[in-house]
């Protein structure tokens, strides 16, 4: 029996305005959702108990907020969920240090995630936890396969790579051909009812400190024409303005 | 003194020349710049040598540096720049390894990284929404997006030395998959022509191809014309669950221009949008916009595009 994480995060959905009050991300407003990456990280690994026997525990880091995104991913069927329950600022030492203490405590064989959050964008969390429990990972996973081994693809420069890896590991997930199953009504009445498993952690002290969060530099406006001839003068502007070709 | 190690980015065998970019960006978080190339021959490294403020070059040479194994390559890699500020390319491969640098050393680790000032470094949130500064205590490792600082000229000279060093491989490599096409793959192009669920078949994407084949560009996709189409692969595909690109010249063609798409093309140089609808939410971001249909205007970008290079 495969004793099977998986790490979802909640982010601001990714179709949301994100604005800026002071120097900081106001987020009051906006809607919270799972993290697009995440959702290909739990089917993986609701696929993996399927083909192999096991239970999936979903584990979130956050504050009661983040339960949601529990309760989503418990309503497509995975088995337990799980919060560390945290809810200021962590730099990746503090974040990767609490989650791989409980992927210790849990006994777990196989941790999956997403190749990185909408949020961040860093990618760091799979790898860095791996690299802490003295595990194998790959990252980007665009398929899986399942045995005693599992068989990971991913990019990589010189095409796609096929690699075998033992358990222990840590796999994150690009997107690839995955289908991502959707819940039903009796797994979300279900899902109400689940207890979350909220832990207390205590990170170490960050060594990041956010200075501030702005707005992006706006970009000149840019030059619009009207149809298609003027595609050559688009051309000659590469050449004359942008020195690009 | 504050040491910089900076992990040289090779492709295809050859430190490339974003490695002269990750020395400008050392040189701004430190004053004493090594670099590390990791390589099974050691030749491979004379060209870090040449890159100006740079005061060491380690050729890291080991057999685990053959294929791709993270676990190797940060243990490996550590062994020989075991302190100091680590500074990796963004790639998605080096990105990896700067999570397990970090990791091994309990540091953390700032990823993408597009501007340091005052010691202060820049990340793009959100997608690029909005911009992070954050101030670091002591090592870390920092990942510094291609295409953001300029690169340090090749003239300098520095003696390379060569260290032995190895790691414990945890995956094991049973076949690579050669892609389809010869073309360039959008993470690895310095211009991309994208087209959308507006080339309305597949086959379209062959004059697309006919113009990337003139600038050297890659091909990209937005989501709906590769979840529409299974003869575009999810490889071509530029946005929030694609590829985030940042190449000199981005092309989008037939593509709306939604939240997901700019996500990951949106810090481009120079973007050109072709699209018949005026009021496509992709001229907000376009420098050059081409308000017409793709059948009208890329046979007239084709030709210009011949006149130009001829
Ligand atoms: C969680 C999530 C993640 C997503 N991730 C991504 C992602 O990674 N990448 C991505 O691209 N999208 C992503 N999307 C989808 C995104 O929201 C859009 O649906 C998608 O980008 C639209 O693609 P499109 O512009 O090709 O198609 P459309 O929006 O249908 O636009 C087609 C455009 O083509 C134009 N057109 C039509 N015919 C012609 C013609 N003959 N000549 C010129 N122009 C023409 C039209 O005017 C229109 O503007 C994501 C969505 C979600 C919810």
């Amino acid at each position: 029996m495969v004793n099977i994480a998986v790490l979802v995060k909640q982010v601001p959905d990714t179709n949301s305005k994100i604005q800026i009050s002071g120097d900081r991300v106001d987020l009051s407003s906006v809607k919270m959702d799972i993290s697009p990456y995440d959702e290909f990280a739990v089917e993986n690994a609701l696929q993996h108990k399927e083909s192999t026997g096991g239970t999936v525990s979903a584990i979130t880091v956050g504050g009661a907020a983040a339960d949601k995104v529990l309760k989503g991913v418990k309503a497509l069927g995975v088995d337990n969920i799980i919060r560390l329950d945290y809810d200021g600022f962590m730099d990746s030492n503090g974040l990767q240090s609490i989650i791989a203490e409980e992927i210790i405590a849990g006994g777990y064989d196989i941790v999956y995630c997403g190749k990185s959050a909408a949020d961040t964008g860093a990618g760091s969390t799979g790898p860095g936890i791996a690299e802490r429990l003295g595990w194998a990972s790959v990252s980007n996973a665009t398929e899986v396969k399942f045995a005693d081994a599992l068989t990971v693809s991913y990019p990589t420069e010189g095409g796609d790579a096929i690699v075998s890896l033992n358990l222990p590991a840590v796999v994150s997930c690009d997107k690839g051909s995955i289908k991502v199953r959707k819940s039903n009504v009796k797994g979300i009445m279900m899902a109400k009812k689940a207890q979350v498993d909220v832990k207390a952690v205590s990170p170490p002290a960050a060594s990041v400190t956010v200075v501030s969060q702005v707005m992006p530099p706006a970009k000149p406006a840019g030059k619009k024409f009207e149809g298609a001839s003027s595609a050559q003068t688009v051309a000659q502007l590469l050449r004359d303005e942008a020195n690009i070709i | 003194m504050t040491e910089t190690i900076v992990i040289a980015e090779l492709s295809k065998g050859e430190i490339n020349n974003t490695t002269n970019e990750l020395v400008s960006a050392a040189n701004l978080l430190g004053n004493s710049c090594t670099v590390v190339v990791p390589c099974t021959d050691s030749s491979v490294a004379d060209k870090a040598g040449k890159i100006s403020g740079v005061s060491k070059v380690i050729a890291a040479k080991s057999s685990v540096f053959e294929n791709y194994d993270a676990a190797a390559w940060a243990e490996a890699i550590d062994s020989v720049a075991p302190s100091g500020i680590v500074v990796t390319s963004a790639s998605a491969q080096s990105k990896d390894l700067a999570a397990r640098l970090a990791a091994r050393r309990t540091i953390s680790v700032v990823q993408d990284v597009i501007a340091i000032e005052d010691g202060k470094l820049s990340t793009p949130i959100y997608s690029g929404k909005a911009i992070q500064n954050v101030s670091v205590n002591g090592d870390s490792v920092v990942s510094i997006r291609a295409n953001t600082f300029a690169p340090a000229d090749d003239s300098g000279s520095c003696d390379v030395q060569v260290i032995d060093t190895t790691g414990n491989v945890t995956t094991a490599l049973q076949e690579m998959v050669q892609r389809a096409s010869e073309r360039l793959d959008v993470s690895e192009a310095n211009i991309i022509i994208s087209g959308g669920r507006g080339m309305g078949t597949p086959a379209n994407f062959s004059h697309l191809e006919n113009i990337a084949d003139k600038l050297g560009a890659a091909v990209g996709a937005s989501r709906a014309a590769v979840d529409t189409w299974d003869e575009i692969p999810h490889s071509m595909q530029v946005g929030q669950t694609g590829k985030t690109v940042n190449p000199n010249l981005y092309i989008a063609v037939g593509i709306s221009g939604a939240i997901q798409h700019l996500a990951g093309m949106r810090s481009s140089k120079y973007i050109v949008a072709i699209n018949k609808d005026a009021d496509a939410p992709i001229f907000q971001h376009a420098d050059y916009g081409i308000v017409a249909t793709w059948e009208d205007a890329l046979p007239v970008l084709s030709s210009s595009l011949s006149d130009l290079l001829a």
